[in-house]
């Protein structure tokens, strides 16, 4: 966790604890949770999250008079947490006994509408682990990552055809293929924002933005009537992935949006994206360069290499979302799903929200995810809520997140600033 | 003077943070017309004194007298109020706003309520800039004054704020010798007016040259308050570090070998694509201290950062140790045998969010035992990072302290422990004791010292004439970008002084 502790020493002067005992001295994990909750570590983002929910209370008050708690409650019924609690929706089964052999509980009931919904928050969960992961990499490197739709539409697009073609693979490297090339592609479109960036100096937001623009053309001729892509002239839409290239759904029915194994590759995402930044030399450098480049080329590491890397890793984690939708559930595109869908937009949130920690960025993803199945439509119970304000309300309590997320960044800025404003802590060189 | 009433008296100021006290008991009174002098090593507590005094920290206990009356400053328009103006380290001006701009913001002079009136401002600013003889255009653009001006500038809103006391913080630190003497010239002329003035500072020389009266601060207490006169630096120094320091570094006479760095008609170029350095040739050789003096802004940071592979150069070669490294990338010059204390630790030798083992491992990570195909073993570099805090004397925290949360001087120590520990062949220095206090700079003299004796060959940059004289085996002294005089360690101050304006090319080397 040591790139969550972002210490503000609040003795000033640098009057830290007194210097290591000779027997050697680690923190101990105690220490370091103290040291980043006192930081704001965990309790800024908790606190966002409330806040936010409390003025989306105040608003649905205002506005619909309707019961804020009651709303709330209908909302997390929706996202199907309540599954948990509810009591004989638990059908657990003695693993390895049935054909779902590793699954300790009941995979085909669809009696339970909590258990339908808890499986579109978990899935739903996957596809924004993995797009904020590709926001939360860049941002380690000093790079911010708007290209994560583009990405993601690149992966979506590549793994389909991989995905539909091939029929007559095994499946084990069908589904492989379809993910790499999945990956690949997120990768070569984030990569060329990461080169410019590297070689011109274009900035990534601009590129990055840019490059959105072009998937979302790219998808539209793709799989318009006449593209390469197009099986279906009727509904703009791409052939079906072959039943080889599908991911295992192991919770639920994979025509309803079953969880797929997709949401265990986003866990082993989280797992990767810390070990990468925390112990191999590439997150070294990745990280040296997003604190401080000057000190990264000093210190002997290539600037220009790493924005190009860290651009190119944070699209393989776009491109792998894509992949998981395509073949996890969607398993076909359409132009429309190429135009209108912004799910990886949110990832910017779910990054913001996380700190670009891996365990942020899951948990944050988890919020996101529940709040978009507990407020859509289909599972918000329209006794409670109009179900046609249904997607305001989604979008209020989103925005109201981030905005208090960036109000929360801007806290600890001016927090920073008004340290730095106490001289005799840095000397840096005057204003020129 | 020494009759003349205290303007402000602190007693018993105690400020606690978690884990230290800053200041404990602190006594101290400034008098009328008095340049009193605040000394002690950083993080002796001098900061946060000034702060509690400006309404920035409340103290925790103690008491604060102005005229005689108690007060309380809670916030800094409330010190504003009660005459007290503070020039931080930091200038908070506004670059491209006029001089006469930023004095007046916020105490806008104003026509008809809500227009602002900038004639008026001009005029105000002129008639303070006179009486104290301040030669600064009210119509100039901050970006466009140098340094000392702009310095001028903050100490002008302060007056125009209707300050008497005025507290400096480290005022010298930012500008040149002759900027230095201008500010002490309107420092009396302010005292003469009446006013009383707190001068921060670590540099003894300084508050020889200017304080009428001095307090020494050492971990948080006041440790006496003496007179200018009878004062000397070893007894400040003393009572500063508490434990006799050597002000002059102690070596024998250089054994310098074979030739380590070899610079032949370097040009390089600045950020605005005009020529820095201008054809320079020189060697450094084992075992000898080469210093590079000069003004500063004279090319001294382009040619170390073309030494070190950090900015391309025009022309010319640079071999070290008998490898030409000219226009490879800074990790070639490193793995070459090139050591470099850079000049902004803030900025460059450190990653301040890095603990201070990542930090340690700035240029070595990628070698075993540090990582090993890839991976990095934090354990492994803890272990040895923990020997060389050991070994380099470093306070206030552990590998796992971020960089940040040390003080100046254990952080230098921190890049100095990172360049030495790498065996290289050369060394170069840039200003490496440049914002710390006696303490360290004793020690970072003693290593750089210990290092030529090792068979190192070092380079060093500096715009301390005392430090150059002091290390220095030859000296080389830098004007617009060219070696305009070279001394031996025997050159005295003046000539070194007059070299440095670039009044004598008839010795040019180059």
């Amino acid at each position: 966790m040591s790139e969550q502790d972002r210490g503000v020493d609040p003795a000033g002067e640098g009057t830290a604890p007194p210097h290591g005992e000779p027997g050697g001295y680690a923190p101990s994990v105690a220490e370091r949770f103290a040291n980043y909750q006192r930081v704001g570590g965990i309790v800024t983002p908790l606190v966002t999250t409330l806040l936010a929910f409390f003025v989306g209370g105040l608003v649905v008050l205002v506005t619909t008079g309707k019961n804020p708690l009651s709303t709330y409650k209908a909302i997390f019924d929706g996202t199907g947490l309540n599954w948990f609690v509810q009591v004989g929706s638990h059908d657990v089964g003695l693993p390895f006994t049935d054909d779902r052999v590793w699954f300790p509980w009941n995979t085909n009931s669809i009696q339970s509408v909590a258990a339908f919904n808890l499986q579109q928050t978990l899935v739903l969960t996957t596809t924004l682990t993995l797009t904020g992961l590709a926001v939360a990499f860049a941002f380690r490197c000093g790079l911010f990552n708007i290209g994560g739709q583009g990405q993601y539409i690149a992966g979506s697009l590549a793994s389909v055809w991989v995905g539909s073609s091939l029929v007559g693979m095994n499946r084990f490297p069908h589904v492989l293929l379809s993910i790499g090339a999945a990956m690949l592609a997120g990768a070569l479109l984030a990569g060329v924002a990461g080169l410019l960036k590297a070689t011109v100096g274009a900035h990534e937001v601009v590129v990055t933005i840019m490059l959105n623009w072009i998937m979302f053309w790219t998808g539209a001729w793709l799989l318009g009537v006449g593209g390469p892509l197009n099986a279906d002239p009727a509904q703009q839409s791409s052939a079906y992935v072959a039943e080889s290239a599908k991911l295992h759904v192991f919770w639920g029915l994979p025509n309803l949006q079953g969880v797929h194994i997709g949401l265990f590759f986003a866990i082993a995402a989280l797992v990767v994206y810390s070990l990468v930044l925390n112990r191999t030399t590439l997150g070294y450098e990745v990280r040296a360069v997003g604190y401080n480049p000057d000190a990264a080329r000093y210190g002997g590491i290539s600037v220009a290499r790493n924005y190009f890397l860290a651009m190119a890793i944070a699209g393989l984690f776009a491109g792998l979302a894509g992949a998981m939708d395509i073949l996890g559930w969607q398993y076909r595109i359409t132009a429309s799903d190429v135009q209108g869908s912004t799910i990886a937009f949110l990832g910017i949130a779910v990054a913001l929200l996380g700190r670009n920690t891996a365990i942020g960025v899951g948990l944050s993803a988890l919020l996101f995810a529940a709040l978009l199945t507990g407020t859509s439509q289909r599972n918000l119970n329209p006794d409670v809520f109009q179900p046609e304000l249904a997607t305001n309300l989604t979008l209020l309590i989103q925005g109201l997140v981030v905005l208090f997320v960036g109000a929360d960044l801007l806290v600890i800025s001016i927090w920073r600033a008004r340290r730095r404003l106490v001289p005799g802590r840095l000397k840096a060189k005057p204003t020129r | 003077m020494a009759d003349a009433p205290p303007v402000l008296e602190l007693r018993g100021i105690t400020k606690r943070f978690p884990g230290v006290v800053a200041n404990d008991h602190v006594d101290f009174e400034l008098r009328r017309g008095e340049i009193h002098a605040l000394l002690g090593e950083n993080g002796a507590g001098k900061s946060t004194l000034v702060n509690i005094v400006y309404g920035l920290y409340h103290p925790d206990e103690g008491e604060i007298l102005i005229g005689g009356k108690p007060v309380s400053i809670d916030s800094p328009s409330a010190a504003i109020e009660r005459g007290i103006g503070m020039v931080h380290q930091h200038f908070m001006l506004i670059p491209v706003m006029t001089v006469a701009e930023n004095i007046v913001l916020a105490r806008e002079p104003r026509r008809a309520g809500i227009l602002l009136d900038y004639g008026d401002a001009d005029r105000r600013v002129e008639e303070v800039s006179k009486a104290f003889n301040f030669q600064i255009d009210p119509d100039a653009l901050i970006q466009d004054i140098t340094v000392g001006q702009q310095q001028r500038v903050e100490i002008l809103k302060a007056l125009y704020r209707g300050a008497d006391i005025l507290i400096l913080d480290e005022p010298t630190a930012v500008l040149t010798p002759q900027e230095a003497t201008d500010l002490f010239a309107i420092l009396h002329t302010l005292v003469r007016e009446g006013m009383s003035v707190i001068f921060i500072t670590h540099k003894l020389n300084e508050v020889l040259a200017i304080a009428d009266r001095i307090t020494v601060l050492r971990r948080g207490k006041t440790i006496d308050t003496i007179p200018r006169e009878g004062a000397t630096e070893e007894g400040l120094a003393r009572m500063m570090v508490g434990r006799e320091v050597l002000l002059r570094v102690e070596k024998e006479p250089a054994n310098p070998q074979e030739t380590l760095l070899r610079v032949q008609d370097l040009e390089v170029d600045d950020e605005r694509a005009l020529p820095a350095v201008r054809g320079v040739s020189f060697e450094v050789r084992a075992g000898e201290i080469v210093a590079i003096a000069g003004v500063d802004g004279n090319g001294q940071t382009e040619l170390v950062e073309a030494l070190a592979g950090l900015r391309k150069s025009k022309a010319g070669t640079v071999e070290i140790a008998g490898t030409d490294v000219t226009g490879s990338d800074p990790r070639h010059h490193l793995d070459t045998g090139l050591g470099h204390i850079p000049e902004d630790r803030l900025r460059r030798g450190l990653v301040l969010e890095f603990n201070l083992g990542e930090n340690l491992a700035l240029h070595d990570y990628r070698k075993p035992p540090n990582s090993r195909y890839g991976w990095l073993h934090p354990r492994r570099i803890a272990a040895w990072a923990r020997g060389l805090l050991t070994e380099f004397d470093v306070r206030g925290g552990t590998t796992e302290s971020r960089a940040s949360s040390l003080s100046g001087g254990n952080q230098q120590k921190v890049v100095v422990a990172r360049e030495v520990e790498r065996d290289p062949r050369v060394l170069i220095a840039a200003q490496p004791t440049r914002g710390l206090d006696v303490g360290a700079i004793e020690f970072v003299h003693r290593r750089l010292v210990q290092e030529r004796d090792e068979g190192r060959a070092i380079l060093l940059v500096s715009l301390e004439l005392e430090e150059v004289l002091s290390l220095a085996d030859r000296i080389l002294v830098f004007y617009e970008g060219r070696i305009v005089g070279e001394f031996d360690s025997s050159a005295t101050p003046e000539e070194l002084g007059i070299a440095m304006t670039g009044a004598r090319p008839e010795t040019a080397a180059a």
